[in-house]
């Protein structure tokens, strides 16, 4: 699930398809997130729920390591980022799982309408992921992050 | 600030030994699950009388709430129903839920969750104590639109409020010998008030050398609960986070059905279900998970020091849940509160006879 953090001033009109609901804070978080979030399809919330629910909801899917995000302006200015942090312990060490980051940046390349690119890059990251043979420590494996990204940067060869 | 864990002393015993409590049945399943309670303490002979008080949520006065708490002031302990705070009343009718915690100065709430052998989660071997300041925060309910479109929200904090929940929760963590004590807090954004709140705990803490305190951020927090929640002992925490925290944590152990909270001043005390959920959709539908609720009183009957008859009926609800398996809808079965709760009778029967038959053995 991702979440988009609306950072402008001026909230998104709903499309007149879109079914709304207005759920409150405790009718979200409590048993239905927690035990069955897929009945959850679109969030919007101001900006300290966001803040919460994006971690949380990073903790069911696996962790900060496979977390992307990004914030957009009105505008169309827009900033892709992992929702994890600068983690100087393992930085430099070619230990950290570039999945968040890559995942941003395939939603980087929607935003620009570069969806081919985007989905070759996506399938290949979660067919590795899928595959466990290649996978970096916070997902349970021990392989390195360059070891990773040639899976991944391979499986895309094999594609074309 | 001189802070007592429990009230002075529960209200005395009115007549021939037997307490009055104020009772607010609220609106959705909270009637119906309080008439539960009453057929369980009627069956087992509780020397508890309630003295009903109903509160309508549809009107815009506060007689009915007035009414309330002048009640639970005589009697100094309730039990009660979550009352709905109709979003189509003007903002100016506050949360009657929030009025009764702010007049009555019910400053701690206070939920543990645990895991429950029979009830199927993700996570196992679950024992947190969360520790929710009650009056301040973000439900200050003071808000103001001086520009049109444009509302400022005022979240209050004050060192007061937090050294005294502070101390209830290291209080707490001593007398139940737990070992370490975690603030939730988002200092590294609201730097004044819970960079407060926090400073308050780390104060608060220094006096309890053999309990561990640490702290952490609110996002980090919710998401180490649903992938790690066994590292958490004791939490203490603002309002707001409190709200979040105590929900994922009920979803944890099995959903909100399940966990019974506390809500203690230093005179009053009101008991009522972890997650104060209405329940609207599924009321008198038979289909409501009575536990909390009978949970919940039993937490009452502690608090009134009648620890036989809590022991009775919390094991016997336990046993319903643990033993029989006899679960509701919300955790996948099929039983009725009905059905439940003449489980839990049955059950109280049994040990009722036990104690009997103990009674009469020579000694």
């Amino acid at each position: 699930m991702v979440l988009y953090r609306v950072l402008s001033s001026s909230p998104n009109k709903p499309a007149n398809a879109l079914q709304s609901t207005l759920l409150n804070m405790q009718e979200t978080i409590r048993e239905p997130m927690v035990q069955d979030p897929t009945q959850f399809d679109v969030l919007v919330m101001p900006n300290l729920y966001g803040d919460i629910l994006s971690d949380l909801c990073a903790g069911l899917i696996g962790g900060l390591g496979v977390t992307p995000s990004g914030n957009i302006g009105a505008n169309g200015v827009a900033i892709f980022e992992s929702v994890h942090g600068t983690a100087p312990d393992i930085a430099g060490k070619d230990l950290a799982n570039p999945t968040a980051l890559l995942l941003s940046a395939v939603m980087m390349l929607r935003h620009m309408g570069l969806h081919g690119h985007a989905k070759k890059i996506e399938t290949a990251c979660f067919d590795t992921i899928r595959d466990r043979k290649v996978l970096t420590k916070d997902l349970g494996g021990n392989s390195k992050c360059s070891e990773f990204t040639e899976a991944i940067c391979q499986r895309m060869k094999d594609m074309d | 600030v001189i802070c007592k864990l429990c009230p002075l002393s529960p209200p005395p015993a009115k007549y021939g030994g037997r307490h009055t409590v104020t009772l607010i049945p609220g609106d959705g399943i909270g009637p119906e699950l309080l008439n539960h309670v009453r057929e369980v303490f009627r069956f087992t002979c509780v020397p508890v009388d309630f003295e009903v008080v109903n509160v309508n949520s549809a009107l815009e006065t506060d007689d009915d709430m007035n009414n309330a708490i002048t009640a639970i002031r005589r009697n100094g302990v309730a039990l009660k129903g979550n009352i709905e705070t109709k979003h189509t009343l003007p903002a100016s009718v506050k949360s009657r839920n929030n009025v009764l915690r702010t007049s009555l100065d019910l400053y701690a709430n206070v939920m543990h969750c645990q895991s429950l052998p029979g009830v199927q989660t993700r996570h196992k071997n679950i024992d947190i104590m969360i520790i929710r300041e009650n009056t301040e925060g973000e439900y200050s309910s003071l808000e103001h639109e001086s520009v049109s479109g444009v509302v400022e929200s005022l979240k209050i904090i004050t060192r007061n409020n937090s050294l005294r929940i502070a101390d209830y929760a290291f209080k707490l963590a001593r007398e139940r010998g737990r070992r370490r004590v975690t603030a939730v807090h988002k200092a590294n954004i609201m730097k004044l008030g819970d960079g407060l709140f926090l400073q308050c705990c780390r104060e608060v803490a220094s006096g309890y050398p053999e309990i561990t305190f640490d702290s952490m951020i609110v996002d980090n927090t919710t998401m180490q609960l649903v992938s790690k929640p066994q590292q958490f002992d004791v939490m203490v925490m603002p309002n707001l986070y409190g709200n979040v925290v105590s929900n994922v944590c009920a979803g944890l152990v099995g959903g909100p059905g399940l966990v019974p909270g506390a809500n203690y001043g230093h005179v009053y005390a009101v008991f009522e279900t972890a997650t104060r959920n209405t329940g609207k959709s599924i009321a008198e539908k038979n289909i409501a998970n009575p536990t909390a609720m009978l949970l919940a009183s039993c937490l009452m009957l502690d608090h009134l020091k009648l620890n036989d008859y809590a022991s009775v009926i919390r094991n016997a609800v336990l046993t319903t849940m643990n033993e029989t398996r006899l679960h509701t809808a919300d955790l996948g079965g099929q039983g009725t509160t009905l059905e439940v709760v003449q489980s839990v009778m049955r059950v109280i029967q049994i040990l009722r006879r036990i104690r009997m038959h103990v009674a009469d053995l020579p000694s």
